[in-house]
Parts: structure tokens; sequence; C-alpha cells
């Protein structure tokens, strides 16, 4: 019984351990000197558990009393959490190590935010939720203050704590009032509660206040605030972590609680979803404008962008789902292709983010302009890109399930956003050359930076692959 | 969905209690007692001696870290007891679970030491 439980759940184990050994080998075998290794181990690991769970098709299984289930939703996004989380280890690397913050800390801290990413996206029950949530989100708190001397990152490390605790609050006040009127902590008993009849007004109230919760996790405005500070204070390769793996991971967990446990209510969590992305496109896409400083600008836009996904799933449809997963795991490749440049961006050896650096780049290095101006196209949602594939297929579902004013705000919202990341590329080819930037790159974030270009560019062919699979994973989710 | 609120009653009424007595003991206070200040009453009373400082004064970090840690192994006793008296009738898993979680608990407390966070100097 739970030797079958612990096999189900087998990746997320082997990850803790391997944590575990790690906070030990680099407090015994050599502190701060041995972080560079520990961080390509757990890169490698990484990698190697992705490679893992593709390869398993294990169906749908159920461990520790439905707390634990594994099913290819959880699968499609446990392969792209790990992913993300390897790439952003291996391009931050070089950041760290010239600042002088690589701690060996900072792969142990990782690891135990993937392990309560995957745990997040495996949940079957509001306390695995939770538990899930608080791991991943309190790893997140430390590694925000990385750079513990400057004003700055404490200042995000804080405010992301403080928001975070208050989310997290709103989020089990929400959980204990579906408790109270659900009678169970389990999905799928919530969900069996829920077919009788309308549902009763403080389950309801549990189910809003559960995704209030989720979507400070996910930074939907009304709820984004804490967003530009935290990534502006925090350190380059923490930001890019930031804008990658916990988003799916939140977006994931967002899209199993409605399904898996209110999948009889789509009407209700439809109209609040609906309304967060609608909100979380608007701002993204006004407030961006006017942000002169790159990590702030990706903070809007990683905003905008989960508005985007959000109404996938506002779509409620299996089809929305599957639109859902499309648009995380483009944006994530997107993401971390720019990330890879941001960390780029320095002037004499010292970082920069003032956009404005990157005036007359194309002259100085040509390559890399050219790659930020794909990125920035796909961003945008520009037809020959990827990224426009991402925006077509939430739209079309929205669409799809009779969300056409959404849709068409979300049309309005993505010409809005258009501006700012073509301004980006204005700057890059036609910007009048000031102090620029250092024509020099380290090779791994030049890899990742060119390797997410490619990808944009020849995705369009069959997007991967990924197509197929999302939809296999929207699947077993949606009843 | 009537009864069960009919269930939560009694903490209505405690709640309701609850802050009505403590409003009415506030605002009594407000309504009822003497006031007459002079910059003597109101200034801070320390020993008989004019105030020396601002009583915010900041305290080294490590006593938070020390007030952790307390906790923590606070916690852990709190959850050996019950499982101590239970001893007799435990499964396997439930003597496993518990070690593991010590295991846990000893790794962090092993980096703290590692790290020199408890060396008071």
């Amino acid at each position: 019984m739970i030797t079958a439980d612990i096999a189900t759940a087998l990746p997320e184990v082997v990850l803790a351990g391997f944590a575990i050994a790690g906070l030990m080998y680099g407090a015994f075998g050599g502190q701060d000197r041995v972080a560079g290794r520990l961080l390509w181990a757990t890169a490698g690991l990484f990698v190697a558990l992705a490679v893992w769970l593709g390869l398993i098709d294990s169906g749908r299984q159920i461990a520790f009393g439905g707390m634990y289930i594994d099913d290819a939703f959880a699968r499609f996004a446990k392969i792209t959490i790990l992913l993300s989380a390897a790439a952003v280890l291996v391009m931050g690397q070089p950041y760290l190590q010239r600042r002088d913050l690589m701690r060996f800390e900072y792969p142990v801290l990782i690891t135990l935010s993937v392990i309560g990413m995957m745990m997040m996206v495996s949940a079957g029950d509001l306390m695995a939720l939770y538990m899930g949530l608080e791991l991943q989100s309190l790893a997140l708190y430390v590694i925000a203050a990385l750079r513990r001397d400057s004003a700055k990152s404490t200042e995000a490390g804080l405010k992301y704590f403080v928001l975070g605790a208050l989310s997290s609050g709103i989020l089990l006040y929400g959980a204990s009032l579906t408790y109270g009127f659900a009678g169970t902590t389990l999905f799928s008993g919530i969900l069996a509660g829920v077919t009788e009849g309308p549902m009763p007004l403080g389950l309801l109230f549990g189910l809003v206040f559960l995704i209030a919760g989720l979507a400070f996790k996910v930074s939907a405005v009304p709820f984004h605030m804490w967003t530009p500070d935290v990534y502006e204070g925090s350190p380059t390769p923490v930001t890019a972590f930031f804008a990658t793996a916990p988003k799916v991971a939140a977006m994931a967990l967002l899209a199993r609680l409605v399904h898996d446990a209110f999948g009889h209510a789509a009407g209700d969590w439809g109209q609040v979803i609906g309304l967060l992305a609608v909100a979380s496109m608007f701002v993204g896409a006004i407030a961006a404008i006017g942000q002169r400083d790159i990590k702030r600008l990706m903070a809007y836009s990683s905003i905008a962008h989960m508005g985007f996904a959000l109404l996938g799933l506002a779509a409620g449809t299996e089809a929305g789902v599957q639109a859902m997963l499309i648009y995380m795991a483009i944006y994530v490749t997107m993401n971390i292709g720019t990330f890879a440049f941001i960390l780029s961006m320095e002037r004499d050896g010292r970082p920069v983010s003032d956009i404005a650096a990157l005036n007359g780049l194309a002259k100085i290095d040509p390559m890399r302009a050219l790659a930020l101006l794909v990125l920035m196209f796909s961003l945008a949602g520009v037809p020959p890109m990827v990224g426009f594939f991402g925006k077509f297929y939430v739209l079309q579902a929205a669409v799809d399930a009779g969300l056409t004013w959404l849709a068409l705000a979300g049309v309005v919202a993505s010409v809005i956003g258009a501006f700012y990341y073509l301004r980006i590329v204005y700057f890059l080819y036609f910007g009048e050359e000031g102090a620029g930037l250092d024509a020099t790159m380290p090779a791994v974030q030049w890899g990742f930076l060119m390797a997410s270009a490619v990808a944009m560019l020849v995705g369009v062919v069959n997007l991967f692959g990924i197509e197929t699979l999302a939809a296999v994973a929207a699947q077993t989710l949606v009843h | 969905m009537q009864e069960m609120l009919g269930a939560y009653l009694p903490i209505l009424i405690f709640l309701g209690l609850a802050i009505g007595l403590g409003m009415l003991l506030i605002l009594a206070a407000v309504v009822l007692a003497v006031r007459n200040p002079d910059p003597e009453k109101v200034s801070a009373y320390e020993c008989g001696f004019n105030a020396f400082d601002d009583a915010r004064m900041k305290f080294d970090v490590r006593f938070y870290l020390v007030s952790i840690l307390f906790i923590i192994f606070d916690l852990e006793v709190a959850f050996l007891f019950p499982w101590a008296v239970a001893f007799g009738e435990m499964s396997m898993v439930g003597f496993w679970s518990m070690m593991v979680f010590l295991a846990v608990l000893t790794v962090g407390f092993a980096y703290e030491w590692k790290k020199g966070a408890l060396e008071w100097q």
C-alpha cells in the first residue's frame, strides 16, 4: 500500500532526497565552493526526471488516498516545470558566479520549490494543494532575497513574503469554507457534492476565495501588485525563475482545482476567471508602456500573458485547457530566451536593466539583436512566430465556448501590448547609439537565447508536437 | 444550509459578545475616565530617570533564529508525544514516518550548526 504510493510519487521522493543530500554535501563538503557542481547536478537531475516522466506512460494513478494524482495533465506540467527550471539554473550560473552570489543553497532551494510545484500540479486534495504551494513559496521567498546586502533584493523578498502570506491566508480561508460546506477536502469528494442542485452559497464563497488566493500566485490583476517590485528587486536569474516555472505550476494548479473539484460549476468560476483574464490582459498591456526597466517591463508582460492563459481556462472546456497548456509551454520558452538576453545585459561588466541601453545594439551585435527581435515579435504575438499560435489557440477556445467578447478584449489588449515589444525592437535597430551594451555574452546564455529564438521560428511547423500532448493532458482533466 | 448555519450560532453569539464587550471596555475608558494630562505624566517612565533613548531599538537577528529553532523543536516534541504514547499499536509506516521526520529536522539542524548560525560572539 504505502510502497505503491511512494512508487507513484517517486519523482518527488527522489528530488526530496536529492535536496537533503545536496544540502548536507554543501554544508560539509566545502560550502560555496561546491555550489557550481551542485547547480549542474541539480539541472542534470531535473532533465533526467523530465525525460523519465516523459517516457513512463502510467495512465492515471492515485496515491495517498486520493491526495496525489499522477495523470497526463500532471506529467505535462511537471515536464515543463522541470525543463524550464533546469534551463534557468544553467543560464543563471555565469551571472551568479560573476556577482559572487553563487551560494550552494541556491540550487537546493530551487529543488525544494520544484518539489513544491510538482506537488501542486499533482494535488488531489486541498491539503496537498496547500502543502505544495507553501513548499514552493517558502523557497521562493528566500531566493528573492538572495542578495542579502542589497536593500532592493531584501525588500523584494520581504514584499513577496508578506503578500504571499496574505494570499495563503485568503486561500486557506477559502479552503476552510469549502471544507465546511462540502464536508471533505478531497477534490473528488467536493466534485461529488457539487452535482446535486445549485451550488450552496458557502461553497461559492470558498471557491472565490480559493481562486483569489491562487490569482496572487499567478499574478493576475487585481492581485498583481507585488510582481513588478519583486521582479525588479530580485537578482535577475531569480526573476527568470519567477517568470517561468512557478507560473506554470500555479496555472496548472488552478486548472486542476476548478476542473477536478468544481467541474460541474463551470458557469460560476468561468465568470471569475474571465474577469481576472480581461483585467490582467489590459493592465499588463497598458501599465508596461510607461516602464523603463526591462525587468519591470517583463513583469507586466508576464501579467498580460497570464491573462491570456486564464482566458483559455475561462472557456471551461477541454479545448480551453489544451490552449492554456500550449500557451504556458510557449510562454515559458519565450521567457527563457528573453531572460537569457536580460542576464547578459551588461555595460563595462556591470549589469544594466534600463531599456535605453538597448539603443543601437543591432550595429554592435547583430545576431543577438536579431534573436531578441524574434522573441519580441513572438511575445507580442506577431503571426509568423510561435507566440501567435499560443494566442490563436486561446482565442479560438474562448470563441468556441461562446466567450466572443472576452476574445475580442484579448485581441484589443494584445494590440496595445504589441506597442512596448515593438518599441524595444525600434531601440535595437533605429535607436540612437548611446552608451550601449557590451558585445560579449556567456556561451550558455547565448545558446539559450538562440535556441529559444530558433524555436520560435521552427516551431511554426508543428509546435514540436506539444499540441497532441496538451490535448491528451486536457482530456484527462476535463470530465 | 440553514441547519448547518444553525450549528455555528454559538460561535456567532460568542463573536458578538467578544467584540461587544471589548468595545464596551475600551469606550468606557474614553467616556468615563478623568483625563488631565501634563508633560510629566505622558512621558515615558524609566525608574525615576528621564528616558535614556528610544524604546525602539534594534535586536540582534540571532535572537530570532534561536526562537525559531526553539519553536521547531517544541513542535517536534508535540508530534513525538502522541507518537510515543501510541507506540505499542503502531504500524511500521507510522514508525518510519516519524523517523523520516526526525531525520529531516536533524539535517536542518546540522546545516544551521555548520553554517555557524548558533555561534554567539
